[in-house]
């Protein structure tokens, strides 16, 4: 997917005048939240669990390369064998070459937001395979010609009448009617066209929530099911993963897991829990015969020596976007990448460059909800504000905004002259807005009055009518 | 105070950090914190050349003019026992990130600690400094003429930097007259966030919009907050959809000097002028400590 973060202004305003889409995430925002909540709530141990987290993940990215190279040596050890790609075009080939190895003409996916990071579909589908997207969220944006616009509910921007169009609309062609509006009747529709493309597969590409250094083995977390008959079906399973998802061993995992379902969907475990340990073994009565991992870096082991380090805790729960109020208001598509609100707001510029998406870590009040609920404590804010920092350092932003900044600064260092300055303007605005109270429009202040009234000054500033009433030595 | 033996011997001594939009814009606040803050038995001083924060600097990227007013402060207040703001947003900036600001300058990173340690956001300091049997001192002003319901909207730095969230609704449960009600998401951001509601102001419309909708929802006739930005907003987005409700600082309110709200005119609206109005609402009584 070819970023569009720098058109941020443009894709908002397009968002927010769709009202489909405000339906679509008010009701999805009431969820996750209270979802979230009650779950958060019934464990005491919530708290104590965040912490002990963000110290096995801590830890662990300080040994990364240790960990990295016993999965490998766990992988190869169990049949599998595991390949390293420095950025996207070598993820890309890797698989393409794996795929090309084993003959393989169609492939069925798990959800893997990686996979999206470094567009392996179009990459698939233009050296000639037929790639099926089995996760329904996934399957829905592949069907519409979308991108995700949550990581953890890629089609959440979807109403269900534009559903079932776009099922009626494909499904056509299989001689299969629309089908009808009610939930379970579009999961079985897609189940019944799913079916027979799971079971003609050659290849399975899945995602992994985490990698086991201790084993050897990739884990996945589904609600449904998809992703096992993606990695058990077909006769090769791909996995590609980043390497920050690496965990020494199941203790840490256990950990982990306890936090992941109920901070993104506010269940206490997701439905499936599945762990791949290499291919299948001679005992085994079903799996597959290839086993491949794909450890994709782009970009993460240079996040991991500076300060963004951090980041590379995420766990892809999606918290922090479910309460984003400016996530909220204008969906993922606005923010142009795979990855959305304050997460994908750290992470696309640091994967894309920041000269490409420069409006993401500014689109942010810094309301600092993300960094309350993130289970791993990440801190969002103050990474916003980092990037901003470096957006300022290598002069990006309107003229306009740098300009103004630049001589608001200015003032605001000399009060011998701020002073005069602002309580003259103060002095007339008062006057101005004494009948009215509040101004329509007001000349250089267009972003405030494009949607709220600026309310007037009362007139004299605070300092000088302290100054005044004889307070002066105070 | 922290030891009451302290306090009987000397009253603390604060600095008001008066903030650049309650200097600028609303200075009913500022006399409205130094009424409470005298009543709860300090002494106030309102030291000379204040201008910001310099949080706008800071949340741009712009390290620079940031430290450049970091330095400015800590001139101006580090020799009070405390700094007091009536706004979580400026408090948090001294409080939470001046130190950082000097992360390479051992000296200067040190007295931003210092001063960092000191600053509080007014009703937190109301409370959790003054303690007690001052707040209680500040019991029974009077709720605003025409006001019977009020709901107070958690500005976002005060609450998640400075845990301000108990404090102002306690000190408000001792106005008379005055029922709080909670609007729903009262913690969500109002769209306010310094220069992004001039960046994204469709984003920007849109979170104050909703968040005006809770307020009427809530069967508020006054919303509070303790930040002037907030308010600017919410009072500017309910006078563009011509929404009735009244917007004052909770300082204004506790102080028992809310007169014209903010967004109200100042003259040629009945209920208003007989109130004294103007930047004179309040006046005079802001400087007649109850001690």
């Amino acid at each position: 997917m070819i970023p569009e973060s720098h058109r941020f202004p443009d894709r908002a305003g397009l968002a927010l005048a769709d009202e489909g889409l405000r339906l679509a995430l008010d009701r999805a925002r009431q969820g996750f939240i209270g979802n979230r909540r009650k779950a958060v709530d019934a464990l005491p141990e919530f708290p104590a669990l965040r912490e002990a987290a963000r110290r096995i993940k801590d830890h662990t990215l300080s040994n990364l390369d240790l960990y990295l190279e016993r999965f490998e040596s766990q992988v190869t050890a169990s049949g599998g064998q595991v390949h390293w790609a420095a950025d996207a075009p070598a993820a890309r080939a890797r698989i393409i070459d794996i795929c090309r190895e084993a003959g393989a003409r169609t492939v069925t996916k798990g959800k893997s937001m990686v996979g999206e990071e470094v567009a392996l579909n179009e990459a698939l589908e233009e050296a000639g395979l037929e790639v099926v997207e089995t996760d329904l969220g996934e399957y829905i944006i592949q069907l519409a010609d979308e991108t995700p616009s949550h990581i953890v509910a890629p089609a959440i921007h979807k109403t269900r009448e534009e559903i079932r169009d776009l099922f009626a609309k494909h499904h056509a062609p299989l001689g299969l009617g629309p089908p009808g509006l009610g939930n379970a009747e579009l999961v079985a529709r897609a189940r019944e066209v799913l079916r027979r493309d799971f079971l003609r597969a050659d290849v399975g590409i899945t995602g992994a929530n985490f990698l086991i250094a201790e084993s050897g083995s990739t884990v996945i977390v589904t609600n449904e099911g998809n992703g096992d008959l993606s990695n058990t079906l077909p006769r090769v399973h791909i996995v590609i993963a980043g390497i920050e998802k690496v965990l020494p061993g199941y203790e840490d995992l256990c950990t982990v897991l306890r936090l992941l379902a109920r901070s993104a969907t506010g269940q206490e475990m997701s439905v499936y829990t599945t762990v791949s340990t290499g291919p299948r073994r001679s005992a085994d009565l079903d799996g597959p015969e290839e086993f491949h991992v794909v450890l994709v870096d782009n970009g993460r082991s240079g996040m991991l020596g500076g300060e963004f380090r951090e980041m590379l805790r995420c766990i892809r729960c999606g918290a922090c976007l479910n309460h984003c109020p400016v996530y909220h208001a204008v969906g993922g598509h606005a923010y142009g990448w795979v990855y959305t609100g304050p997460m994908g707001s750290v992470l696309t510029p640091l994967i894309v460059g920041l000269d490409r998406a420069h409006h993401l870590p500014n689109a942010c009040t810094l309301n600092g909800r993300c960094e309350q609920v993130c289970p791993m404590s990440i801190p969002l804010p103050s990474m916003l504000r980092k990037l901003r920092a470096r957006g300022f350092e290598r002069g990006l932003g309107t003229r306009t905004s740098r300009l103004g900044l630049a001589m608001w600064g200015f003032l605001a260092r000399r009060p011998a002259l701020y002073r005069p300055v602002a309580g003259a303007a103060m002095g007339v605005m008062g006057w101005l807005g004494r009948r009215r109270g509040a101004f329509r429009r007001v000349p250089l202040a267009g972003g405030w009055t494009a949607v709220r009234d600026l309310p007037a000054p009362e007139g004299e500033t605070f300092q000088r009518a302290w100054r005044r009433r004889g307070s002066g030595g105070r | 105070m922290e030891g009451t033996s302290r306090a009987r011997a000397a009253p603390p001594r604060v600095g008001l950090f008066v903030t650049c939009l309650v200097d600028l814009y609303r200075p009913s606040t500022g006399f409205a914190a130094v009424h409470l803050l005298e009543a709860a038995g300090c002494e106030v001083a309102v030291p000379r050349g204040q201008t910001c924060c310099g949080q706008p600097a800071f949340n741009s990227g712009d390290a620079g003019t940031a430290r450049a007013l970091a330095r400015s402060i800590i001139d101006r207040f580090e020799g009070f026992d405390y700094l007091v703001a009536p706004s979580g947003s400026c408090a948090g900036m001294i409080r939470r990130h001046l130190p950082e600001l000097f992360a390479g300058d051992a000296g200067w990173r040190e007295r931003a600690e210092g001063l960092a340690d000191r600053t509080w956001e007014l009703t937190s300091f109301l409370v959790d400094v003054c303690g007690a049997p001052a707040a209680e001192r500040l019991r029974g002003a009077e709720a605003p003429r025409g006001v019977r319901r009020a709901t107070y909207h958690d500005s976002c730095s005060g609450l998640r930097e400075l845990g301000v969230r108990e404090q102002p609704r306690r000190l408000l449960a001792g106005v008379a007259g005055l029922d709080l009600v909670e609007m729903p998401d009262a913690e969500v951001c109002c769209g306010f966030g310094g220069t992004f509601c001039v960046k994204y102001p469709g984003v920007s419309g849109r979170m104050v919009s909703e968040k005006v909708e809770n307020i009427a929802a809530a069967g508020a006739e006054a919303v509070l907050a303790g930040d002037v930005g907030c308010l600017l907003n919410i009072a500017g987005r309910m006078r563009r959809e011509g929404r009735a409700g009244r917007v004052f600082h909770v300082a204004e309110v506790l102080a028992g000097m809310a007169d014209r709200g903010i967004g109200e005119p100042a003259v040629g609206s009945p209920g208003t002028t007989a109130a004294g109005g103007g930047s004179g609402g309040g006046s005079g009584r802001g400087r007649a400590p109850e001690r």
